[in-house]
This record gives structure tokens, C-alpha cells and sequence, in this order.
């Protein structure tokens, strides 16, 4: 039971070690890292949740009758997330880039023209 | 069409127009009744400032910090509290989001 | 039904994502036929909501549209394959707002980006934008919401971003984009949550079999805040003036219709997803309660800006605000179902269009101001009325307006607010009018340092005709909802509020069938 909670525990933590980084590191880049974190502990839970204990993968004209399919929405919404956040992590970076030619910095909390 | 109910009564907005516009009106026709024997471009049109010259009026125009500067001074304890949660730092806020996200949960968790 | 309208849903994101599209390779072509290929696909797309909308009135009842088919296994296992878009009275009045933000912004755009290297990649990113919210609006698949809120958030930060050559932009850009992202993840991470308890992705599916447990729990309290958050409700709204203020006028206007599209998901969560499942009178009090923060912070802080876009940003902050009271009223009295519990909704709900319009009327405005001044500051300007007559009449008719003064749209929407709060709660209204009064104070300052006063500086770039034009278009709109407001709430804000107060059985039903 507890191996089979395992990568749920997994998947949480890697949400929570993004926040954490987006909370409390400084440089830019690492807080872009984990955003990432925090998507691919999403991405892991989600596949998690569609995964049956020795199933097979979802191909249903391969399929034995007896064995068991993994979900296939899941793993179909997962790829869907990855592209998302390719383009995502590729924007903020970019975005980065931009902020370090003109700022001159990549510390984030030296980054406040806007405020107040 | 332009009547709505609120609940307590209703509001027309075409009602209100009119008798906005008839009011403007009996306002002008007021001032109509005033005297028009004054010669306009000699002292009688001038500014009365205590008898002073009327300055030139550029560099008078009142800016716009300006215009709620002593409201803004009365509040200055308020402002300044705002002010300092408006840091513009992005890690602020995230933290925000992350606080009322927890607060909710709390709230969530507690209800039936 | 006669093809075009069964279609029309789809061709409501179909046709702004084929623009979005088409535009890099139209552009090769050269850019005068692209301004006409961009405004063709920026009218198609209007009738096609104006389209969307009559069909959905006078069918009465929330319309589907599959894409996808049934599979049948060889089994013999039905295996259906599909994403269901559904259009209820809620989403028809959101598609209106979209649609008419959506073509003002693309009309002003022509002109605004004359002389700057504005172009293919703004027109593209311009109509996914606008195909993403229309998408968030139309579907009734989760997963699809989260896709098409992806796709508004990448194209939003694009256009925020825009303007490469200047620091300030990118880094709203950057802020708005990683808040953007979190929220989206918490949005898909409570999805994924739903689906690993009832095995499903469909709106009507889930609310059918919703509970209270647990899961469904974590996955609201994910939901409200990542859609609250994108809706820029205080105190998770410091990310908003950033982007508003930064973003190119027009792209502030389509911004608050985007804002409000999560505010639509926001809703729906609550009303269709939820219903009655956990206490409602517990989640109006948390809305009522970010709503009255959200009026006075956002109001307070538009006051002490002297950045004429940031404090614009503020005001349309505080106006979120109204909307949720509204909702919040709305959504406290659903068990119970009083008369003013439907006022109130229909207040909130009205106030969403009459705030696009007005924000989005502010907005292009303080392009045209900007453009005039040579700068955004507002200690720098001064008597541009003598000069701008025009524009000077559509900042006053857009102040006025969200300020809440009669004849205009946002008295009636406000004053709908006002009295139906005060019968839930007294002291609601008094904030809310308080907030008012206040957002009169602030547009003040804004007139009457932009536009009154002595000609301190002489106009350096004039509105266009088209420009002009697009505001009028707004202005135009604002005028008539303040005129008519009885013939608008019957019309559109009825069915809305309708939709979401009582129409949760109708829009199961017309998924899950019976």
C-alpha cells in the first residue's frame, strides 16, 4: 500500500520543492526551474493516477484481453502538459534574457521598477 | 427597455435623462435672467483675486499628485502599510498566492 | 438547425485561431492585405458570436457541440473519444463581451502600431488570445478549460511582453507569466484530482456526480484560487497593474476580458461544478469577502498612482471586486434562493460587460494620451482638452461611466449591486458605494490633470480616425447599456444569471441527458 502511494508522495514533493524555490531563491533562472519542478511533480501525478499495478500500455489493438491497460487519458493529458509547458518554460526564459539586457540582473528582488 | 427592477424599486434611465435635461435647462434659463449690460474685455470680466494681478496661467495648473495631497497626507499611516505590501517582487507575490491558497484550505477544511 | 449556427461554436475559436495562424504567412503577401485579412477574420468572428448568441436565445436551453466521435471497440466496449463544448446563457453573454473587446482592440491596433514595428507576430498572438478566451467560454471539458487557459495565459504574457526594446514590460511580463503558470498548474493539478476520484473530465459529468469529501475540497480550494488569482482579485492582484499598465492599450482592453474569462471559470466552478455540494452561504462569505478587499485596495491604491495606466489598472482591479459582490450575494443566497439573491447576480453579472467596456474605453484612451503627451506620467501633462476634444468626451463618458453616474452603464449595473447587497447586508453596499465615490475621486485626477488646465504641452502624435472610431464604438456601447439597462439585462444578463442560479440541472442534462 505504501509503494503504491509512493509516487504520489513523490509527485507532491516535487510541487512543493518548486514553490519553495519560487518562494526563497533569488536568481530568475532558478525560480524558472521550479515552475518546471512544479509542472513535472504535476505531470508525475497525473500519470500516476492513470497507472494500474502491471498494466499494459493503452494500445488497444495490441491488447491481451486479460492483462490490464493503463489509463490512456491521463497519459494523453500529460503530453498535452509537457507540450504546454515547453512553451511556457521557453516564454519565461526568453523573457529572462530580456530582463538581464536591460536590468543587468538576475536578481528577483531587484527586479521592482514596478511597484507601489 | 430602459426600466429595471433593483428589488427595492426600479430606475429609469430615460426618466432620469429628462428630468436631468429639464433641470439643465431651468438652471440656463436662471442664468439668462441675468443682467447682460456688463462690457466684456474691460475690468468688469476680469478675475478678482484681492486685487492683485491675475498671474499668468501657465505653471498654475494643479498636477496631478497634486489634486489629493492632503487626503493622501491624512491616510499617510494606511498608505505607507499599502505601499510596503506593493514591493514588486515577484517571490511577495507568489507568497501571497501560496498564503490565501493555505487560508482556504483552512476554511475548506473547516466547514461541513 | 441550420448548419452554420449548429457550427457556430466551433467556428468561434476555430476562426481566431485560424487567423492566428494565417497571419505570419498573409503577412509575406505584404502588410496592407494583411490589415484586411486581420479585420475580416476580426468581423467573421463577431458574427459568428452574434451567431453563437442567437442561437443559444432562442434555443433557451444550454447547446452542445461534440468534436469527436463514439468508438465502439471490437470488444464491444463503448469508448467514447470527445470533447463537448457547451454554450449556456453564461457563456453566450461572455462571448458578446470577448467579441466586442476582441474587435475594438484589433481596429485601435491598426492605427496604434503605424509607425512602430508592431505587425504579424502582435495580429497573431492578438487572435490566439482571443481564440483561448473564446475556448475557456464555449468548453464544457476541464481539461479543454485548462488548455485553452494555458493558451490565453502564453498569449497574454506575449503581448505584455511585447514591447522587447523597454525593461518595464519585460519584467511584467515575466511576473504575470510565472503567476500565470502556478495557477495554471494548480489548475491542472486539481483537475487531475477530479479525474482520478470520478474517472472524468466533463463539466456536466463531474457536477453530476460531485461530493464533498476530501479531494473535492482540495480540488475547489485550487480551483477558486488560481481562477481568483488570474481574475486579479486582491490580495492576489499585484501581478494586474504590472500587466495592464505595461501591456500596449489595446492589449490592456483584451486583458480585462481575459481577466474576466477566468472570472467566468471562476464562476462556473462554483455554481455549475459545485452547486450545493459544500455550503455556499461559507463560499459567498469568502467571495464577499475578497470582493470588499478587493474594492477598497484596488480603489486606494488607483488613487496615489501617477502612472495614468497603472492607475487605470488599479480602477479596473476594484472593479472586479463588484462583480464577485454580485456573484458573492448570489452565491451566499442559492440555498435559499430570494428574490435579491437574482438581482444581485444579475447586478455582478452585468457589471462584467459594463466594466469591459469602460476599462477597455479608459484604456484606449490612455493610449491616445500617452501617444499625445510623449509620456505616461501624470505631473507631466496638462490642458490636452484643447486639443483633443474628442478624446477628452470618451475618457469623461468611460470615467463616469465606471465611477457609476447616471445616465451611464455602470449606474444601472451598480446600482442593481447596491440594493440587492444592502438587503443581504448593509454594510456591503456601503463599501461598495464608498468604493465608488472614491473611483470618482481617482478618474478626477486623471481628467483633470491629463485634460484640463492651461495648454502646458501641444499634442505630439493625434488620434487617428480609426482610433477614434474604436473608442466611439465603446462609447457608443456604454451610452446605450446605460440607456436601455432594462432591455439589456433582460436580454443577455437574464439568461446569464439564470443559467448559473438555477440553470445547473439544464446544463447536466444536456450532457448526461434526462
Amino acid at each position: 500500500m505504501m509503494i503504491g502511494n509512493f509516487p504520489y508522495i513523490v509527485a507532491m514533493l516535487l510541487v512543493a520543492i518548486g514553490i519553495y524555490a519560487l518562494l526563497f531563491k533569488r536568481n530568475l533562472i532558478k525560480l524558472v526551474i521550479g515552475i518546471s519542478l512544479v509542472e513535472t511533480g504535476v505531470n508525475l501525478f497525473l500519470v500516476t493516477l492513470g497507472y494500474r499495478t502491471a498494466g499494459i500500455a493503452p494500445i488497444y489493438t495490441y491488447a491481451p484481453n486479460a492483462k490490464p491497460m493503463v489509463l490512456p487519458t491521463p497519459q494523453a493529458l500529460t503530453l498535452t502538459s509537457i507540450v504546454i509547458g515547453l512553451a511556457t518554460t521557453a516564454l519565461l526564459l526568453s523573457f529572462v534574457v530580456f530582463i538581464y539586457r536591460h536590468y543587468g540582473t538576475l536578481n528577483v528582488r531587484e527586479i521592482k521598477e514596478l511597484r507601489g | 427597455m430602459n426600466t429595471i427592477d433593483t428589488g427595492y424599486g426600479i430606475w429609469n434611465s430615460i426618466v432620469w435623462t429628462l428630468l436631468f435635461l429639464g433641470i439643465l435647462s431651468i438652471g440656463f434659463w436662471i442664468r439668462s435672467l441675468g443682467r447682460k449690460d456688463y462690457k466684456a474685455g474691460t475690468g468688469q470680466t476680469k478675475v478678482f483675486l484681492s486685487g492683485n494681478e491675475e498671474p499668468d496661467p501657465k505653471g498654475l495648473h494643479v498636477r496631478g499628485d497634486h489634486l489629493y495631497w492632503g487626503m493622501i497626507a491624512g491616510f499617510s499611516g494606511y498608505y505607507e502599510r499599502i505601499r510596503r505590501w506593493h514591493t514588486g517582487i515577484l517571490s511577495d507575490y507568489a507568497a501571497w498566492f501560496i498564503g490565501i491558497l493555505s487560508i482556504i484550505f483552512i476554511i475548506l477544511g473547516l466547514i461541513r | 438547425m441550420n448548419p452554420l449556427s449548429f457550427h457556430a461554436p466551433v467556428l468561434l475559436i476555430a476562426i481566431p485561431l485560424l487567423g492566428a495562424f494565417a497571419v505570419p504567412l498573409i503577412g509575406r503577401l505584404g502588410a496592407h492585405l494583411r490589415r484586411i485579412f486581420t479585420g475580416l477574420i476580426a468581423l467573421l468572428t463577431t458574427a459568428c458570436a452574434g451567431l453563437v448568441a442567437a442561437t443559444v436565445f432562442s434555443a433557451g436551453t444550454p447547446i452542445t457541440y461534440v468534436l469527436g466521435g463514439r468508438l465502439t471497440l471490437p470488444s464491444g466496449m463503448n469508448f467514447p473519444i470527445r470533447i463537448i463544448l457547451e454554450v449556456d446563457g453564461m457563456s453566450t453573454f461572455m462571448v458578446i463581451l470577448t467579441a466586442l473587446i476582441l474587435v475594438t482592440a484589433v481596429f485601435y491596433s491598426f492605427s496604434y502600431w503605424r509607425r512602430r514595428s508592431g505587425g504579424t507576430m502582435y495580429d497573431s498572438l492578438l487572435f490566439l488570445l482571443g481564440a483561448g478566451i473564446f475556448g475557456m467560454e464555449l468548453t464544457g471539458d476541464m481539461f479543454n478549460f485548462f488548455v485553452f487557459l494555458e493558451i490565453t495565459s502564453i498569449a497574454a504574457c506575449g503581448l505584455i511582453g511585447f514591447r522587447v526594446w523597454q525593461g518595464r514590460s519585460q519584467e511584467a511580463a515575466f511576473k504575470t507569466m510565472a503567476l500565470y503558470t502556478l495557477s495554471g498548474l494548480f489548475v491542472l493539478l486539481a483537475i487531475g484530482l477530479l479525474y482520478g476520484k470520478y474517472d472524468g473530465l466533463n463539466i456536466a459529468y463531474l457536477a453530476a456526480h460531485i461530493g464533498s469529501g476530501l479531494v473535492d475540497r482540495i480540488a475547489l480550494g485550487l480551483l477558486l484560487v488560481a481562477l481568483a488569482m488570474k481574475a486579479g482579485v486582491v490580495p492576489m492582484h499585484m501581478w494586474a497593474p504590472d500587466a495592464y499598465g505595461e501591456a500596449p492599450a489595446p492589449i490592456s482592453a483584451v486583458l480585462v476580458a481575459n481577466s474576466q474569462a477566468s472570472l467566468y471559470g471562476l464562476f462556473r466552478v462554483l455554481f455549475t461544478l459545485y452547486g450545493l455540494a459544500i455550503s455556499v452561504t461559507t463560499l459567498g462569505w469568502i467571495m464577499i469577502v475578497l470582493a470588499l478587499l478587493t474594492i477598497f485596495i484596488g480603489v486606494t491604491m488607483a488613487l496615489i498612482q501617477s502612472d495614468i495606466k497603472r492607475l487605470i489598472a488599479y480602477g479596473a482591479v476594484s472593479q472586479i471586486g463588484y462583480m464577485l459582490l454580485g456573484v458573492g450575494v448570489g452565491l451566499a443566497t442559492s440555498a435559499g434562493q430570494p428574490d435579491y439573491g437574482l438581482v444581485a447576480m444579475q447586478g455582478g453579472i452585468f457589471h462584467m460587460i459594463n466594466d469591459a467596456a469602460c476599462v477597455g474605453l479608459l484604456f484606449l484612451a490612455a493610449g491616445v494620451i500617452i501617444r499625445a503627451a510623449g509620456t505616461r506620467n501624470l505631473n507631466m501633462m496638462g490642458g490636452l482638452a484643447h486639443d483633443m476634444r474628442w478624446t477628452a468626451m470618451f475618457f469623461m463618458i468611460g470615467a463616469l461611466a465606471l465611477a457609476g453616474i447616471p445616465p451611464f452603464n455602470g449606474f444601472a449595473s451598480k446600482l442593481m449591486i447596491y440594493e440587492s447587497t444592502f438587503r443581504y447586508s448593509p454594510i456591503l453596499a456601503v463599501i461598495a458605494i464608498l468604493g465608488s465615490i472614491l473611483l470618482l475621486a481617482v478618474f478626477l485626477k486623471v481628467f483633470q490633470a491629463a485634460f484640463l488646465g492651461p495648454r502646458t504641452i501641444s499634442p505630439i502624435e493625434r488620434p487617428s480616425r480609426l482610433m477614434l472610431a474604436s473608442m466611439g464604438v465603446l462609447a457608443l456601447v456604454v451610452i446605450a447599456f446605460g440607456l436601455f439597462p432594462g432591455f439589456f439585462v433582460h436580454t443577455i444578463v437574464g439568461p446569464a444569471a439564470k443559467a448559473l442560479w438555477l440553470g445547473r440541472d439544464a446544463y447536466i442534462g444536456a450532457v448526461m441527458g434526462g
